[in-house]
């Protein structure tokens, strides 16, 4: 009670001082608040002045600004950007084969045969050692030995880009288009944050002032392609896409339709952007100004550290923690029966008119349902269906078991005999850029805008879109192939 | 000319420094990291606590706050790395969390990190955050690349002006570091006094009336310890300080 009547005490003392305030502001009747700031930069700028020398020429930062006018030159800039990411998405497919082999014989061939045959000797009921060994554990392991080796090479380089100042030109490149479509500039950040994680990227909107642009980057930020689904995009590339070309072509060509991906995904940022802010988020942009850093030679062993403890392992982690129970949840629905047929083949079967009317499959539909807290596992929920539906014989060890192809071409001889083709390849990319984001974005995004009305904007515009692309191209593809 | 005299100071050697990581837990001194996005703020926390945050060539990379803590002469020093911004408008939401946490959690140091080559720029930020705090260190970063581009900073001339203590640095090569802990501390501890540079030359009318707000204030809250610039709110009607000063959670 006391302590009321003080504070009430305060606020009474407080009124004669915004009474005189205000009257103060009225008298002086110019801009208070502008001539306060004057006064603070005009302050800085001789202190700033009074303690710096320049010694011998001003030739400061003359070679940042040579490599400037290139990567930021309004013909060069873009190309250059184009030949980068080309240059990451190649030596990423190239690089990753080997390793990914060796991983896949480790820990599938080896240490997976060692722990059925040593549960079989110990005597552990075949359901049980199924369940942990054939769902939970393939499931982890799979994980592991595909995205590890892309990842490893992925994110180090995409690092050292990010450590030497490039991406701060990638958004001066594309600021001015931002702005033409009514987003703000910085939005070109938040963009390229969300190549490496949507999650992330949402939470860095923050650096946008104004909440309409805001929600405008949050919104779009799902076509930015992430750690999740780079595995995928290089992955199907690389066997459907690069398989259309001659050897030595191959890896080329793959990295470009990858690139042609993500540049897809830009071109979605801007025409949504434009979208939302002419509709349902109408208003100026806002003016701002992008500094560029100069440019830094990365520390090799900070960017290593980075790259692998800060993206790879959290991400690999993160798949691992949601392939586990994926997997279990894979072999029960592939192992349970309803009738004559197991759950997983209802659901497919069920799905199958709507995923083949888009230009997928039911399969890939029930994979992208399963893999809804995370990107990452629907490729191997996509491969253990397929060998349990198609019934294959003397591919896997039984039903529900997640297992791994030993090279591509085998990958491709299973896709195959599911039923796949060219068309379902290039869906299944298209696909992968356009839907819904993954659970921790979309909790992320109600966290950000407190709002579900935006949050089920955001998710389910990508997915309209996503459907809506793919059937227009399957219907295409259709008429003239 | 090499203005690293520092270096060879005694205090360079540091056994008393423990790097504590995410340690936190009691502390005796709270520190706060200010800066300009891209000054390498990031590299000093990390820097300081021995911890690896992400470190990003960009602006924007650190919009919350990340935290880790060191000890250094048996006292323990919680560190709080603050979003990077250019100012303290709290014009966005991270200007905000930079602004509030100097306000209300009142660090016992806030150590602001400048670019050496974007002196006149980063000063701007500087001289409002010594306009909210009195105890500051100021860490001018990046030093090894403007020398490298001609540009020297005369780092005594800027601490007498500016009344708190100046390091260069290169946090990147580990330059500098241990006489920032060492300011840290007798900043925190006291033995440091600083007298932050806060007077303006602001228009006469613009003068006169933060000064009678001033002098309002003085008598009904004496132990506030930024008074002109409350002043300096309360006169653009800023209506979130003034709910502040009606709280009492301006003062310590």
């Amino acid at each position: 009670m006391k302590h009321e009547e003080n504070t009430e005490s305060k606020k009474n003392n407080l009124e004669d001082i915004i009474s005189e305030a205000n009257v103060l502001r009225w008298k002086s009747g110019s801009n208070f608040h502008d001539d306060i700031m004057d006064s603070l930069y005009k302050d800085a700028s001789d202190i700033a002045k009074s303690v710096i020398n320049y010694t011998g020429e001003k030739k400061a930062f003359s070679f940042d600004k040579k490599v400037d006018r290139i990567l930021t030159n309004k013909f060069l800039g873009f190309p250059v950007m184009l030949l980068m990411l080309m240059g990451v998405f190649w030596l990423t497919i190239v690089g990753a084969n080997y390793p990914s082999r060796f991983l896949s014989y480790i820990l599938i061939d080896v240490i997976h045969t060692f722990l059925k045959s040593a549960a079989d000797s110990v005597g552990i009921p075949v359901l049980i050692s199924g369940f942990l060994f054939d769902g939970v554990y393939l499931a982890g392991a799979w994980v592991v030995s595909v995205m590890l080796p892309p990842m490893a090479i992925f994110f180090p380089l995409f690092t050292l880009l990010e450590d030497l100042g490039y991406l701060p030109r990638v958004a001066f490149n594309l600021d001015n288009y931002f702005r033409k479509v009514g987003a703000h500039g910085k939005q070109a950040l938040t963009m390229t944050m969300g190549y490496g994680c949507n999650a992330a990227a949402v939470l860095s909107a923050r650096i946008i002032d104004s909440p309409r642009e805001r929600l405008i980057a949050i919104i779009t930020n799902n076509f930015s392609l992430c750690n999740g689904r780079w595995p995928t995009q290089i992955l199907i590339s690389t066997i459907f896409i690069g398989a259309l070309a001659p050897t030595y072509l191959a890896s080329i060509v793959s990295a470009s339709s990858v690139v042609i991906v993500s540049l897809l995904g830009v071109f979605f940022v801007f025409v949504v952007s434009y979208g939302l802010s002419k509709t349902l988020l109408k208003g100026e942009p806002s003016f701002f100004s992008l500094e560029l850093p100069p440019y830094r030679t990365p520390k090799l062993l900070s960017v290593l550290y980075t790259s692998f403890i800060d993206r790879t392992l959290l991400v690999l982690w993160r798949a691992i923690v949601f392939a586990f129970p994926a997997g279990a949840v894979i072999w029960l629905i592939s192992n349970i029966y309803i009738g004559d047929k197991v759950i997983a083949e209802h659901m497919t079967d069920f799905f199958d008119p709507f995923g083949l009317l888009i230009g997928l499959n039911g399969i890939i539909i029930v994979a992208y349902i399963v893999a809804v807290p995370a990107n990452e596992i629907v490729l191997p929920t996509v491969f253990m269906l397929i060998v349990l539906t198609s019934k294959m014989t003397g591919i896997g060890e039984g039903s529900g078991v997640l297992f791994d192809m030993e090279n591509t071409a085998s990958i491709e001889e299973l896709l195959r005999a599911g039923g796949w083709t060219l068309l379902t390849a290039v869906n299944l990319m298209l696909f992968s850029l356009l839907h819904n984001p993954c659970s921790t974005t979309v909790f992320n995004i109600y966290k950000e805008t407190k709002s579900i009305k935006w949050t089920s904007v955001a998710t389910l515009l990508p997915l309209f879109i996503g459907i809506i692309v793919c059937f227009l191209v399957a219907f295409i593809w259709r008429l003239f192939v | 000319m090499s203005t690293n005299k520092c270096d060879i100071c005694p205090v360079k050697n540091n056994s008393n420094l423990t790097k504590m990581g995410l340690n936190i837990g009691k502390f005796d001194y709270l520190v706060a990291l200010a800066g300009n996005p891209n000054v390498g703020k990031s590299t000093v926390f990390n820097a300081l606590t021995g911890l690896r945050q992400h470190t990003g060539n960009w602006t924007g990379k650190t919009v919350t706050k990340a935290e880790g803590a060191f000890y250094y002469n048996e006292k323990k020093f919680k560190v709080v790395d603050l979003p990077g911004t250019y100012s303290l408008l709290s014009t966005s939401k991270d200007e905000e969390v930079a602004r509030d946490f100097i306000l209300f959690a009142r660090p016992d140091v806030t150590v602001i990190v400048i670019d050496a080559a974007k002196m006149e720029r980063n000063l701007n930020l500087v001289l409002q955050v010594l306009e909210i705090t009195e105890k500051a260190v100021l860490c001018v970063n990046l030093i090894d690349e403007a020398e490298r581009n001609g540009i020297t900073v005369n780092d005594k001339l800027l601490s007498e002006k500016l009344g708190i203590p100046v390091v260069l640095t290169s946090a990147r090569k580990g330059i500098g570091i241990s006489e920032i802990i060492k300011f840290i501390y007798e900043v925190a501890s006291g033995i440091f006094v600083c007298k932050p540079h806060r007077d303006r030359k602001e228009p006469d009318e613009i003068k006169e009336a933060i000064d009678k707000i001033s002098s309002m204030l003085k008598l009904k809250f004496p132990d506030l310890p930024n008074i002109r610039w409350v002043a300096m709110r309360i006169l653009e009607g800023d209506h979130k300080i003034i709910e502040a000063l009606e709280r009492n959670e301006l003062t310590a």
